[in-house]
């Protein structure tokens, strides 16, 4: 499903991703894990297509089709979806305004028909209920006044509306108290199918104890410097990144 | 003939007729011709070039008996129009057989009428007010050219049980004109009134407004008004709202301004009583070469008065805005608040804006607060938009509505709100493409 390949990306110069190799197939989960100022979110937002980044090497195929040549929009049509680790506050649009334009672009991208006011809603109140958000947030400004915890769950919220092919959740888990971190799990899980797949990024285990992970990749100094099962997960947990650092900072 | 030597003729005909308004056009007629057009020397009027409408040759032609009809008028027409007592000025001049009082509390007279009438003392301390805190020739112009103007009130603990809605109509289908709708408003104790007015030339000439109104708002009364600026590209304005509170009461004003060649308001609200409450919003959206100036005024006279001001524009194009929000609290307005806030985007590199805020305090116990910025739209959030399908173009048009958002939800009849955020959206989408 999504194959990168010695992906490199900087900044201004800056180099901060030096040749990421991941493949993820349809089914699985992959966690990314890694101390502050890696990359992760940096990857995260080369794969949305974020223009700030300039790509300087490698590439990235979803589903047969070279990413990179898309825009954010047409990516988000071909099935990928980013939940941010900083949510963007939008005073005076509502969430529920933004997702029926956004859910409708999708679709026409896609070469479907749109959704009549019915068809939405039904379909909201759907996802209103697995992720449990209140409507009361969903008609507010865009996470303007919303708190952490309700940032993420929106981004959650969004993620299960647009059933994306490929999800990337930017430390979904920050921010959202241990009933909130099980629910949004729960909303992740429950869009699973055997032919689409998530990326975790996250610096802690509890998340991975409910989206289980099949692959467990640290990432350092923009490269992926150790890949494994959800034991390494474990693992990180106990020993931290000290003989990963020590390993690596010259590499 | 220039143009201003033909007026100066009118006028100085005007000022020799004998009528009850003589004396009030004779001393706007020496005020005028003291001040001349504002030169752009003028502190106010520094980035408004509005002399250079002079230059045209306008027409000013007030006994005129009008070609317009109910036909001509219908592009203009408000949601609610059939509800609604309605007032339609055509260059300037009221138009009886196309306005109707609905409400009994309204009473609608001429100026003339009302300088005879139990409203005289009323009408002579009130009417010109404008012009001691607007020193300037437009002003003056106006005030001298008194003929075809209103007088209306609402009567004491009545609320209007219909809104009012003003028409400013200018005929420039066969030579470019000059219109100077005038109306002075009175709202007696615990009266209120909700007004919306407009604005619309008929014609492919040029067309120059010249509006002053003024308002006087008593001990209880509450003022809602809307004026909403989609004049044809070619017309330009000065539209002036002079509001005295001279009792307790409330005042909420709402300016849409998305259209016109030069468009200047001068909302001035004087705060004559204790415990006033004001309101002030703007939304201006402009596009092609259109220039859109907001001078306003708070005058806080009396302690614990509370205004809120609060105006936005989104400038495409090779637009250009000014905002000027002059705050006075005079020695006696101790526990004044007030509120002031500008707010701009920028959407083309050719667009610009002038934003002053202008505050002189003379007492010490007072909160205020002013704020201005002039921005891009955020780089964030059209990404954000975009990550989740929305194309670049309908991003940016939706950010630009969301910006406009908290000042259309300062539209309180619906109908009105729906009418307006159309012409926004569809500024928006257009401004995009
Ligand atoms: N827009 C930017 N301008 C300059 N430097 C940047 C920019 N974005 C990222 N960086 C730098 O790139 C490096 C990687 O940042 P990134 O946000 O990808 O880290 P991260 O792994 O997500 O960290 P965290 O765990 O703290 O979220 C950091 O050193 C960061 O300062
Ligand atoms: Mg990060």
């Amino acid at each position: 499903m999504l194959s990168i390949k010695n992906l490199q990306a900087g900044i201004e110069g800056k180099d901060i991703l030096k040749g990421i190799n991941l493949d993820i197939k349809p089914g699985e989960v992959h966690a990314i894990m890694g101390p502050n100022g890696s990359g992760k979110s940096t990857l995260a937002s080369v794969l949305a297509g974020r223009q700030d980044y300039e790509v300087t090497g490698g590439s990235v195929e979803f589903n047969g089709k070279d990413l990179l040549e898309f825009s954010p929009e047409q990516r988000a049509g071909e099935g990928l979806f980013l939940a941010f680790q900083y949510p963007v506050e939008i005073p005076g649009l509502s969430t529920v305004n933004f997702m029926k334009t956004a859910v409708n672009e999708v679709r026409k991208y896609r070469g479907e028909e749109p959704l009549d006011a019915v068809a939405f809603l039904k379909l909201m109140k759907e996802k209103m209920a697995l992720v449990n958000i209140s409507k009361e947030l969903l008609t507010r400004s865009l996470n303007e006044g919303f708190s952490g915890g309700e940032k993420k769950r929106n981004e959650v919220f969004q993620m299960a509306m647009l059933e994306p092919k490929l999800a990337i959740l930017d430390e979904t888990d920050s921010g959202l108290d241990i009933d909130a971190i099980r629910i949004a799990a729960h909303g992740v899980n429950a869009i699973r199918t055997k032919d689409n797949a998530v990326l975790v990024i996250t610096h802690y285990q509890r998340l991975l104890d409910y989206i289980v992970p099949d692959f467990v990749h640290v990432l350092y100094n923009g490269r992926i410097v150790k890949s494994g099962t959800k034991e390494l997960a474990l693992e990180l947990e106990e020993t931290g990144y000290d003989q990963i650092k020590s390993d690596y900072q010259f590499a | 003939m220039s143009t201003v030597t033909t007026i100066k003729e009118k006028m100085d005909l005007l000022a020799a007729k004998a009528d009850q308004l003589a004396p009030v056009r004779q001393a706007a007629l020496k005020a005028f011709n003291n001040f001349g057009l504002p030169a752009p020397k003028h502190e106010e009027w520094k980035y408004t070039r509005i002399g250079n409408v002079f230059n045209l040759p306008l027409q000013w032609a007030p006994d005129q008996v009008d070609a317009v009809t109910a036909e001509d008028l219908k592009p203009f027409l408000l949601p609610g129009h059939e509800e609604a007592n309605v007032l339609v000025f055509v260059n300037g001049v009221y138009a009886s057989a196309l306005s109707v009082i609905r409400s009994a509390s309204i009473e609608c007279m001429s100026l003339e009428a009302a300088m005879d009438s139990g409203y005289a003392e009323l009408v002579a301390a009130n009417l010109g007010h404008s012009g001691k805190y607007l020193t300037d020739g437009i002003n003056a112009l106006s005030t001298a050219s008194l003929r075809g103007g209103v007088f209306l009130t609402v009567k004491r603990s009545k609320d209007a049980e219909h809104p009012l809605f003003v028409y400013n109509i200018t005929d420039a289908r066969q030579v470019n004109m000059l219109s100077q709708p005038r109306v002075l408003l009175h709202l007696a104790e615990n009266a209120g009134l909700q007004m919306m007015e407009t604005y619309g030339t008929i014609g492919s000439q040029e067309s120059f407004t010249n509006q002053v109104m003024e308002v006087v708002v008593e001990k209880d009364a509450r003022f809602e008004y809307y004026k909403i600026q989609n004049d044809a590209a070619h017309a330009s304005q000065v539209s002036t709202t002079h509001i005295r509170q001279t009792g307790k009461s409330f005042v909420h004003a709402v300016t849409i301004s998305l259209n016109g060649a030069i468009v200047r308001n001068n909302l001035n609200l004087v705060m004559e009583a204790e415990y006033c409450d004001s309101h002030m919003y703007g939304l201006y959206c402009m596009q092609g070469k259109s220039h859109i100036d907001n001078h306003t005024i708070v005058d806080n006279v009396m302690p614990h008065c509370e205004s809120n001001e609060f105006y936005k524009g989104i400038m495409g194009d090779a637009s250009t805005g000014v905002f000027n929000g002059k705050i006075f609290v005079r020695q006696d307005a101790q526990k004044t608040n007030a509120f002031q806030s500008n707010k701009n985007v920028l959407i083309s590199d050719d667009a610009s804006v002038n934003t002053k805020p202008q505050l002189e305090i003379f007492a010490d116990d007072v909160k205020c607060s002013h704020g201005c910025t002039i921005g891009r739209l955020d780089e964030d959030g059209i990404f954000y938009l975009r990550s989740r399908g929305i194309p670049d173009q309908v991003a940016k048009s939706l950010l630009l509505h969301s910006f406009a958002m908290d000042i259309l939800e300062q539209i309180k009849p619906e109908p009105l709100r729906n009418y307006v955020d159309r012409l926004v959206s569809e500024r928006l989408a257009y401004e995009m493409e």
